[in-house]
């Protein structure tokens, strides 16, 4: 009931605002082809639902900064922002993001299912509700790797067999994971051992074995720009910017989907709106995370839905026409092996291990 | 090794054209055969033209060499010394020549690819057409299907923008150096230095307390004296890419004040016409060159400007750098390419309509051009 009165109430807003003025939100997010992808999925239906324009602001990789600046300043020009799940977690703890209760401010699933049961475990802050899973995982050039193609993440350290020049984030998330686990360290160890300060110094001594073979990366578009150009045989890097390497770009490129890391990317509403742009935020989340709508955006690039009534629904990719649910990092084929970001290590660990790698890369 | 490799088989060259066949057409024809054979084994269409060119080069430097023509044009009384360092010495600017010029000519072809990256495909190197398009140039424009206006709505944002913020820092900038040129005022210096500190600040500080003061600003504007808030988004990036330009202004100005006549002002103003008359009839067409020249600089500033843009703006005050940096930042793609090739020619196109423009007013006035 409360939910029908918040609609109703939204509706009531936008009705009596619209007349007085032209309804415009500002929605932050990651530019590129994943903006694009929100576009047509999200942003497109509800202004031609609603009437609201819709801004796109490119800014969600300093969002965090941005939110703590504006909100020192007292004007927060964003209505909605798209953040990866450890950024909104900060947010939240630091009070710059509005809580959300799924249960009433979000859309059941078709089923009835309440949304905290349909987004399960992705609910994995107060303040966030997650859009899509992602996740970071390695592209090889096939006609550089020789006859037979890697089929582990440890071709990355493997230099005898695979000599050239690979591409790695600039930042031990991951890459000490990966050290590690080729290692030999079993995978439900790694967290364990990347704790101690040896097992720290075993990864780096790990990555440390293919240094001069490593080209870092600090953009999502590096590595596809450097697989391109046949710079580096084999890179990391989010696994739509593969997909629209090889699928759009049709370059000799292939997935290796062994070891991929999952992490979360979703929306957060800045605390301190006023109370129309509030109602405003709300009503867009309801609209743009609701099972269709988060099924259509995979639509656009190959990124999964968060919840788990929009799997069923993915169909085929807009304008190539192919079938997008074997591109899912979730599909059962590639999900074989996985990681899952680790928040809560991360979030202690983070500053420490950070500085030890930056130590070690300056070497 | 490359490099010595090639010494040896243009030495080789140079011998079997000047002692075996001592005929200056008939080896530069050869030579030039030669190259472009070589040049087509090794890369096809792009290998000819680069054959055509090193083959001429090359047979033109033997003969330059052997026959001594590289004295021809100089003073016959120079030592070898000397005619050495008159080529070194036009090498040498020949070299900064291409340091600086060849960034730029590289982005040129690039913003043809027919594929999505920075990169010269084969296709491109063999100059078959089929490597070349002119989509990100449509992508700029929008014609695209899968392009988003993005492009062409920071452009339009950069063309409202910069002329605004020119007009003010122009009008500002040269009252002010006026003002500080005459002689009753005091603290000159440091009135002056105030007024350049924008150019000397780091520009991410200035940007960063630009941020906290126009923010104030503009919840002022916006809640009190309720104005559109993205007319107020729009006042507050202009107001303060003038005050970037200002300086710029101040400075062409008082150069070009230094060597006007005061005495033409009193004059004026002894036959009876006001300081305003005065100052369009009379200084300010002495002056121009400075004030435009001030102008170009205050609209590039503006024009180019990301950081202050950055802090200050929200997304639908978004400028063309602006998109150009999250373009490279988010996807690299060659669309960027295509803008800087647009932004060149549009450069070039406005510094030579200026060059002749002033030649122009300069004939008129019956001067010749310095």
């Amino acid at each position: 009931m409360k939910f029908t009165k918040t609609l109703l109430a939204t509706t009531a807003l936008t009705v009596a605002a619209g007349a007085v003025a032209a309804q415009e939100m500002t929605i932050v997010s990651w530019g590129g082809a994943y903006s694009k992808s929100q576009l047509k999925a999200y942003h497109e239906p509800y202004s031609a639902k609603t009437g609201v324009t819709i801004i796109n602001d490119d800014s969600s990789a300093e969002a965090v900064a941005k939110l703590r600046a504006m909100n020192e300043a007292g004007n927060v020009t964003w209505d909605v922002v798209d953040v990866v799940a450890a950024d909104a977690m900060r947010l939240c703890d630091e009070g710059l993001a509005m809580e959300i209760d799924a249960d009433t401010q979000l859309a059941p699933a078709p089923d009835g299912t309440p949304a905290s049961e349909d987004f399960g475990d992705l609910l994995v802050s107060d303040c966030f509700i997650p859009q899509i899973v992602y996740s970071t995982t390695f592209g090889y050039r096939t006609d550089l790797v020789g006859d037979t193609p890697p089929t582990s993440v440890c071709a990355v350290f493997d230099l005898e067999n695979y000599p050239g020049k690979r591409s790695l984030e600039k930042r031990p998330i991951n890459n000490m994971e990966w050290a590690l686990l080729c290692d030999g360290v079993a995978k439900e160890d790694v967290y364990d051992v990347l704790e101690t300060p040896e097992g720290q110094d075993r990864a780096l001594a790990k990555l440390d074995t293919i240094k001069d073979s490593v080209v870092w990366w600090s953009a999502g578009a590096d590595t596809p720009q450097l697989l391109a150009d046949g710079e580096v045989i084999m890179g990391s890097t989010y696994n739509g910017r593969l997909f629209s390497v090889i699928e759009e770009q049709k370059q000799p490129v292939a997935m290796l989907w062994d070891a991929q890391v999952f992490d979360l990317d979703g929306w957060i509403i800045p605390a301190g709106l006023s109370e129309e742009r509030k109602q405003r935020a709300l009503d867009y989340i309801y609209f743009a995370t609701d099972t269709q709508r988060l099924a259509d955006q995979a639509k656009y690039i190959s990124y999964g839905p968060a919840r788990a009534s929009s799997a069923p629904l993915v169909g085929k990719h807009e304008e190539l026409g192919i079938d997008m649910a074997p591109h899912m990092p979730t599909d059962p084929n590639n999900a074989k092996n996985t990681f899952l970001y680790n928040y809560e290590f991360w979030a202690d660990y983070r500053d420490d291990i950070d500085a030890k790698f930056q130590a070690w890369l300056a070497k | 090794m490359g490099m010595i490799g090639g010494a040896v088989i243009l030495m080789g060259l140079a011998t079997l054209y000047i002692t075996v066949i001592n005929n200056e057409k008939l080896s530069r024809w050869l030579n030039l055969a030669l190259f472009v054979v070589a040049g087509f084994a090794f890369a096809q269409v792009g290998g000819i033209v680069l054959g055509l060119i090193y083959g001429s080069l090359t047979s033109w430097f033997i003969f330059w060499l052997y026959e001594g023509r590289y004295r021809r044009n100089l003073l016959p009384y120079l030592t070898p010394g000397q005619v050495l360092w008159h080529y070194t010495f036009r090498v040498i600017c020949g070299a900064i020549f291409v340091f600086l010029i060849t960034p730029i000519l590289v982005v040129l072809p690039l913003s043809f690819n027919a594929q999505d990256f920075f990169t010269f495909t084969p296709e491109m190197l063999r100059l078959d057409p089929d490597g070349y398009s002119l989509k990100h140039y449509q992508d700029f424009l929008g014609l695209r299907a899968d392009s988003n206006g993005e492009w062409l709505r920071s452009f339009k944002n950069s063309l409202v923008i910069a002329p605004i913020a020119t007009i003010i820092s122009v009008s500002l900038g040269t009252l002010a150096a006026i003002g500080l040129s005459q002689s009753h005022v005091p603290a000159k210096r440091a009135i002056m230095a105030i007024l350049i500190s924008p150019m000397i600040v780091p520009l991410i500080i200035s940007a960063t307390g630009m941020f906290f003061f126009y923010s104030d600003l503009g919840n002022f504007m916006e809640n009190t004296m309720g104005m559109n808030k993205n007319f107020v988004g729009y006042v507050k990036v202009v107001l303060a890419h003038a005050v970037l330009g200002i300086p710029f202004v101040i400075i062409t100005v008082t150069a070009t004040l230094v060597g006007f006549d005061r005495s033409l002002t009193r004059a004026a103003a002894n036959m009876g016409a006001n300081p305003v008359t005065t100052f369009f009839r009379v200084q300010m067409p002495l002056i121009l060159p400075g004030v435009i020249s001030g102008g170009l600089f205050a609209f590039i500033t503006s024009f180019d400007e990301v950081v202050v843009v950055m802090f200050i703006g929200s997304a639908s005050q978004k400028t063309l750098p602006w998109q150009m940096f999250l373009g490279l930042r988010e996807q690299i793609s060659p669309t960027i390419l295509a803008v800087a090739t647009i932004l060149v020619a549009l450069s070039v196109a406005l510094l030579v309509t200026l060059e002749l423009l002033r030649r122009r007013s300069e004939r008129l006035r019956g001067m010749s051009p310095s």
